[in-house]
């Protein structure tokens, strides 16, 4: 881990001499691609930011929007991928408590937390116990993070694909809410004022996490794991309280946590952001180990730390609620108007940098991307016939990808602070906002399978299945937080990948009206040479008022199913990357379904004016497994329906291809419904009817599919859990 | 009438108890600091809320029971004061002695957050006064220890004595007895793992934990007429 010749240059240009070896590390750390995008700034220059609720957009530790009532949410995404394949359980906690952490700090408290996980395949003839065991440790350790904390996980999502054997994804999204007035910025202001350190003694733990997480996986990295930072909820906790009631006495001037690149990065970033200096003296930092270099103390990425900067003369106040919490607070230095960071040990100098030069004058690279964008799989289709369509989907429903998780989400608190109206499960999660009639609708999603095929339209698609989840729920969409996972960007072929993505998502957000706010880029998602695939997550959140949920499951019995949208249409090379050629074919090939923006928007419209008029029972967007996987979730409560269909596709198509801007409805009232789709010009096909008894889907009065619900349900409900819970039989 | 909600480091069901209380039932309540000598004046019932106090170290509860405000809480439910303890609020009371047995790892030994259904066992208690003997309640669990644990002798007397308050239908954690909730000999302690304060708003699902809360508010009523 080291600065490239190059980089070495320009910090002897910035410093007129040499930078003596904790400067040295310090640039390190905040140049690495972790801290300071350089490979990927460019390029993520071309994503909205701006809109008429955004507060603060990008830059700050995390992202603020308006909700009205003079309220705000503040929210973002962040990975952990690296630490997580090292050691699942601490890794995966950390990056709970380090997302929680970027939204305290801005004033907020956290009321949801979703996450995105990606594994190899649990039963990979290889690597299967590996995957289930790093499954198994990211889930207990998002679960015993979030739940002692007490911020409720509402969702997620999970997916398997042999990409992720070596390099598996955790991406955690965080959500916390409170008054415009509240909103605290890491801005070291005031020449003059106490820098303050609060929280956890500072150890030896994470040291060059941040640039560990900028470099690919070889056989060396096991040996990594001191550098994965241990997480203690309970201090988080109390770290969250104490910053919450400090900041009501009003004598705080600017605040940040100690993530990635702990001290270093937050007594710069403060520095560089107010446009002054940061002075600190490491002999005052509280510390666990003895005998640490102040190398070692600019670098420990030790957990459940902030820095804060109070009004000179009022230190005392902020003391006294630390006091009442347990925590350590030091005065560890002070801001100067020289805009210099300096550190000292015990007196002397030991580091003296230009904050604005370190934290905003890393080198900014223009990656080859030339090549055409990496991929494996070929264009023509296989030639293929099923043997047994419902056996089909039968695989389907108790695939990796589509089966329920409730194995994981049962153990998350999702319930916590009792503010959610629709928790895991569901096409997106609602929380309530207490004191308003506003709720906040959150959508997460990723599809490396799409981006595989063509990174541009998966991206596209991509935002479009978000902004479908959170209108099928109800809400308007506003604001979005990405995550783009991606491999070596000094290869052009992945760096490629990278820019067809951000592009995508540009032209998509745009369309949308869902500006990025804030996010994260995680590239050398490598092992041994092998990359994933183009994986960019999503995040998005849209408002809507406060109503009880509709949910996916259909309610009652001889209803009207309604498929908003109609039956939508795929020929065979839009067809490679669906569930059913991954599930039933075990091949890949092709593009990624079709993508109408304009009509997708139409029905999106539309789909939010029949849930706000209350005529939906159910919703239910189609995505993955297509339209028989989304009939089969809206069955799994115990009332399922007889479908009749006229469709020219063959049953392979028809049943499973994954045309997005399609949404399945149950109606009593299924005219009104009609009447709304026929306003906004989009298809509303009536396409059978609610029934106990099982699904039963016809084409041309031949039946497709005829299969009891409690079948359906066995089948969904056991396959993760047959995977994970050993068998003694 | 009045609630004094506890509030110890890493309590973090302390806001929805006071939510439940004050916003959809109506009545008062307050957060009592866990360092706090006393309980303050005119304060009718506590509620020991869930959590995870003192970061769950050493075993749940067994620090929190020795938080000043404990000999408060101790002394109130000497003189007759009413004492709910919600999951982490419970396994306080059983370190605390105040109830008998203990909150064990779930059978699973897995985190477990879900609606789970309770059978009422008993209507004497003025935890449970205003519900129906053999009543079905839907309330969340949301806990890693929550398998109740006790001696045979220990059991058999809590049955006998009518002091199993609540029964899981389908139980969750492995509790002997399909335990929920129990209540000390005078019936004015009471502890339970699943979350009354989780099931008091028609929004957020279920509104069947309301009884216990209405249960404690007209007992108090009828003590005081």
């Amino acid at each position: 881990m080291s600065l490239t010749p190059l980089e070495l240059d320009k910090v002897r240009s910035i410093l007129q001499r040499e930078p003596t070896e904790s400067e040295t590390g310090i640039f390190t750390v905040m140049w690495s691609e972790h801290c300071s995008y350089k490979s990927s700034r460019l390029h993520l220059k071309k994503l909205p930011t701006g809109g008429a609720r955004v507060l603060v957009g990008p830059g700050e530790n995390a992202g603020i929007i308006d909700i009205g009532d003079g309220y705000a949410i503040a929210f973002k995404i962040e990975s952990h991928n690296h630490p997580s394949f090292i050691e699942p359980f601490q890794g995966a906690a950390t990056g709970v408590g380090g997302i929680l952490r970027d939204i305290f700090t801005m004033g907020a408290r956290p009321i949801a937390v979703m996450d995105a996980l990606r594994f190899g395949p649990l039963d990979d003839p290889a690597n299967g116990g590996r995957n289930r065991r790093i499954l198994e440790g990211v889930v207990g350790g998002i679960a015993h993070y979030g739940n002692c904390f007490g911020v409720p996980t509402v969702g997620g999502e999970c997916v398997f694909e042999p990409c992720y054997n070596g390099n598996p994804l955790v991406n955690v999204f965080a959500l916390g809410v409170f008054r415009h007035d509240e909103i605290f910025y890491g801005r070291a202001s005031g020449v003059g004022n106490p820098v303050i350190y609060v929280g956890a003694k500072t150890g030896r733990d994470g040291i060059h996490g941040a640039s560990m997480a900028s470099a690919e996986f070889t056989e060396e990295s096991k040996q990594k794991r001191p550098n994965v930072q241990v997480g203690d909820p309970f201090m988080e906790k109390l770290l969250l309280e104490a910053c919450l009631e400090a900041m009501q006495t009003g004598a705080i001037v600017g605040i940040q946590d100690m993530g990635a690149a702990g001290l270093t990065c937050s007594t710069c970033e403060m520095g560089s952001r107010a446009g002054t200096g940061v002075e600190i003296d490491l002999a005052l930092v509280p510390q666990r180990e003895t005998g640490m270099t102040p190398y070692e103390i600019m670098l420990s990425e030790s957990q459940e730390r902030m820095l804060l900067v109070a009004e000179k003369g009022r230190e005392a106040e902020v003391f006294a609620v630390f006091r009442k919490w347990g925590l350590d607070a030091v005065t560890i230095g002070r801001v100067t108007d020289d805009g210099t960071l300096r550190v000292k040990n015990h007196g002397v100098t030991v580091a003296e940098i230009p904050n604005r030069e370190l934290a905003d004058e890393a080198p900014l690279y223009d990656r080859p991307h030339d090549a055409p964008s990496y991929r494996t799989a070929p264009m023509e289709a296989p030639e293929f016939a099923s043997r047994d369509i419902e056996s089909d989907l039968l695989a389907l429903i108790g695939s990796g990808d589509l089966c329920s998780k409730r194995w994981i989400w049962q153990q998350y608190d999702y319930m916590v602070r009792t503010n959610t109206l629709a928790g895991p499960g569901g096409d997106a999660a609602i929380v309530r906002i207490k004191g308003t009639d506003t709720s906040v609708a959150m959508s997460l999603d990723g599809n490396g399978r799409y981006c595989s095929l063509s990174p541009r339209e998966g991206a596209r698609l991509l935002v479009a299945e978000c902004c479908r989840n959170l209108s099928t729920v109800g809400a308007l969409p506003v604001a979005a937080t990405n995550n783009l996972n991606f491999g070596n960007p000094e290869r052009p072929e992945i760096m490629a990948q990278l820019v067809e993505t951000i592009e995508g998502m540009a032209e998509a957000c745009r369309w949308f009206d869902t500006p990025i706010t804030g996010g994260n880029v995680s590239l050398y998602n490598e092992t041994l040479g092998e990359a994933i695939w183009p994986t960019p997550v999503m995040g998005i959140v849209g408002l809507m008022k406060t109503a009880p949920a509709v949910t996916i499951a259909f309610k009652e019995e001889g209803r009207s199913v309604i498929l908003l949208g109609g039956l939508g249409s795929s020929d065979l090379t839009r067809f490679g990357g669906t569930q059913y050629a991954k599930v039933v074919l075990n091949q890949m090939w092709g593009l990624p379904p079709a993508l109408d923006l304009d009509y997708e928007k139409r029905v999106q419209t539309a789909i939010r004016e029949i849930v706000a008029a209350g005529l939906a029972e159910s919703a239910h967007d189609l995505s993955g497994g297509g339209l028989a996987m989304a009939l089969a979730a809206c069955s799994m409560e115990g009332v399922g329906a007889a479908i009749e269909l006229a469709t020219d596709l063959r049953p392979e198509l028809a049943l499973f291809h994954e045309a997005p801007s399609r949404i399945l409805v149950s109606s009593a009232v299924p005219e009104k419904i009609e009447e709304i789709a026929k306003r906004h010009k989009v298809e509303a096909a009536r396409i059978g009817v609610t029934m106990k008894e099982g699904i039963r889907i016809r084409n041309a009065s031949v039946t497709w599919i005829d299969c009891p619900v409690d079948r359906l349900q066995q089948v969904w409900e056991s396959a993760l859990e047959n995977h994970l819970e050993p068998q003694y039989a | 009438m009045r609630f004094g909600v506890v509030v110890f480091p890493g309590s973090n069901c302390d806001h929805d108890a006071w939510y439940a209380v004050s916003q959809n039932l109506g009545h008062q309540a307050e957060f009592i600091w866990h360092d706090s000598p006393a309980l303050g004046s005119g304060v009718d019932a506590v509620i020991l809320p869930g959590g995870f106090s003192y970061g769950d170290y050493l075993r749940c509860g067994a620090i929190a029971k020795f938080s000043p405000v404990m000999a408060a809480v101790r002394n109130f439910a000497a003189e007759g004061g009413l004492v709910a303890g919600f999951c982490n609020g419970f396994q306080i009371l059983v370190e605390s002695g105040l109830l008998p047995g203990a909150l064990l790892r779930n059978r699973s030994l897995k985190f477990v957050c879900r609606p789970v259904t309770l059978r009422v066992e008993t209507t004497n208690t003025p935890f449970t006064s205003a519900a129906r003997k053999d009543q079905r309640l839907r309330i969340p669990v949301a806990h890693g220890e929550g398998c109740y644990f006790a001696d045979e002798r220990t059991l058999d007397a809590l049955e006998a004595e009518d002091r199993v308050v609540l029964r899981y239908v389908d139980n969750p954690n492995g509790a002997l007895r399909d335990i929920a909730g129990i209540c000390n000999e005078r019936r004015n302690v009471m502890g339970m793992m699943p979350h009354p304060e989780r099931a008091s708003d028609p929004l957020v699902g279920s509104t069947d934990g309301r009884v216990i809360l209405e249960s404690m508010v007209h007992s108090l009523m009828a003590a005081h007429a």
